[in-house]
């Protein structure tokens, strides 16, 4: 099913759409949504940037927060993550809006902590031109995922190397820098990789926490799938491929670098 | 003692989008800058247990859960036993194929799956639904119940068999027995993932097939708070529910889950 699905998206996006009985061949939806002008570039650019921006911020709080459990032994973190699988994304990306919208919750904190005194005096956190709110939830969401993975590694690692570092005097900052990096470095990064494709290809965050422009890249294919000019559904496709193109590059990469770990 | 406040600190952050739906959907006439909700109703609750489609959205949700869950296992189970205890050629492209719908978006899937179910007749119904939502569920199911295989002892199957149990006998009190544990956490995966799913079930289903996410989706564009409180936490119910009765096995099975990269 999985194969028939994406011969049916690269033949739709090369113009075969039955339904309407156009079955011409041609580039025309490629060279429509890659043209210089199209919204294609500017989504591009946001969601590169949210993802981008999301998953740093996700990879480094992960760290610290794997170095901090790993010397602070419990089963927290498991039951972290498992409670975290039962706030799937779009549930999360709910209650950030009830918290964090203008007339949320910590802006009526604000307020009755006389900060402000009126809705437009709080920052726009969610539906914004920046994906504040996006970065914020893929970053607070991935963090348990991510850390995970670092904590595994850590666990697994001969507890010599920290303890002869703390011995010849290293510091905390030292010690983090030149022993636990190196040692959790391409599951970190293979784990990223694979964080920065979810969500730069994910739906239904951007959905609700984004706004009608920029927009990102999956709502943006969706915008055009869904349109009821039916030709429109090819460039809709366009997008999608590529942005599948890109989330499987970065998962092959990611392969490889898990490969080269176990080496 | 700081630690413990982290602690406790860190439950109260877990349990904060709980506490969120809570007093938004069952709370009257709050009003910014009210800090805390002040009159408490059951009101919005009530209106949307009898709403028709937020009961269509429930059952025809639970519905293609539980089925796919079901199907899922079955289709899995087979596929994991082969890979978790056989050698052969081609396993890597097997992992890799079984591994790919987890790396093609859903969007990609779904739009593609769209075209192909209309010209099946597949498109806006439950089957066609279930069928889609087996793409992103198989890969999670194949491989918890391949992890356990790896890890089982096939030499049990072949004392009963030297002991005159039949095949029968020896699948249901030696296999399932012992595969039980991996099978709980694998229905799980299957159960959320496919409770969770929103994309697949719109673009298949076409906006006939309604399920909780499409619904709640919905409710989070329109912007009644009391609305999202409420159709958050009937959301959120069942996932929570069978966490918390299978946490016990999660806690033991959870991180090979994450290893499968």
């Amino acid at each position: 099913m999985l194969g028939a699905s994406l011969l049916y998206a690269i033949a739709e996006s090369l113009g075969i759409i039955s339904v309407i009985g156009q079955s011409d061949v041609s580039f025309r939806a490629y060279r429509a949504a890659l043209a210089t002008d199209s919204e294609f570039w500017v989504s591009l650019a946001f969601s590169l940037w949210v993802s981008m921006t999301a998953t740093l911020l996700a990879s480094a709080f992960a760290l610290l927060v794997a170095v901090w459990l790993n010397h602070h032994r419990t089963q927290s973190d498991t039951l972290a993550l498992n409670w975290n699988l039962a706030f799937p994304h779009l549930v999360f990306a709910t209650a950030l809006i009830l918290f964090l919208s203008q007339s949320g919750l910590l802006a009526r904190w604000a307020a009755s902590l006389g900060l402000i005194t009126s809705t437009d005096q709080f920052p726009v956190l969610v539906r914004d031109r920046y994906g504040i709110g996006i970065i914020l939830h893929y970053t607070i969401k991935e963090i348990p995922f991510l850390a995970l993975i670092v904590l595994a590694v850590l666990r697994s690692q001969p507890i010599g190397y920290d303890v002869v570092a703390q011995n010849l005097g290293a510091n905390r900052w030292q010690r983090l820098h030149y022993i636990t990096i190196p040692q959790v470095a391409p599951a970190l990064l293979s784990g990223s990789l694979l964080v920065f494709g979810f969500i730069f290809s994910s739906y239904e965050v951007p959905a609700i926490l984004g706004v009608g422009y920029p927009r990102a890249l999956p709502v943006l294919a969706l915008r055009f799938f869904l349109d009821p000019d039916l030709r429109a559904r090819s460039e809709g496709m366009v997008i999608s491929l590529i942005i599948t193109a890109v989330v499987m590059l970065v998962a092959v990469v990611s392969l490889r670098l898990e490969r080269r770990k176990d080496e | 003692m700081l630690k413990t406040t982290f602690r406790y600190l860190l439950y109260l952050i877990l349990l904060a989008p709980l506490l969120l739906f809570i007093a938004y959907g069952f709370s009257t006439r709050w009003f910014f800058p009210a800090p805390f909700p002040t009159e408490w109703t059951i009101s919005t609750f009530d209106r949307a247990l009898n709403d028709s489609r937020t009961l269509t959205g429930l059952r025809d949700g639970l519905t293609i859960a539980v089925i796919v869950s079901l199907l899922s296992l079955l289709l899995a189970f087979p596929a994991a036993r082969v890979m978790g205890l056989r050698q052969f050629k081609g396993r890597q492209l097997a992992w890799l194929l079984f591994f790919l719908p987890t790396v093609v978006p859903p969007l990609a899937i779904g739009m593609g799956l769209n075209i192909l179910f209309l010209q099946l007749g597949l498109a806006g119904t439950i089957f066609g639904v279930v069928l889609a939502h087996l793409i992103p569920t198989l890969p999670y199911t194949i491989f918890t119940l391949s992890s356990a295989f790896a890890r089982y002892d096939e030499n049990f199957e072949h004392q009963a068999l030297a002991l005159g149990a039949s095949p029968l006998q020896i699948f249901f009190n030696v296999t399932l027995r012992m595969m039980t544990p991996s099978l709980v956490v694998a229905t799980l995966f299957a159960f959320l993932i496919s409770w969770s799913q929103y994309l697949l079930t719109l673009l298949i289903g076409g906006g006939k097939i309604i399920t909780l996410p499409i619904l709640l989706f919905a409710a989070a564009s329109g912007g009644n708070p009391s609305t999202i409180g409420i159709q958050s936490l009937l959301f959120v119910l069942p996932p929570v529910l069978v966490i918390a009765f299978t946490a016990r096995e999660l806690m033991r099975h959870g991180n090979e889950i994450r290893e499968q990269f």
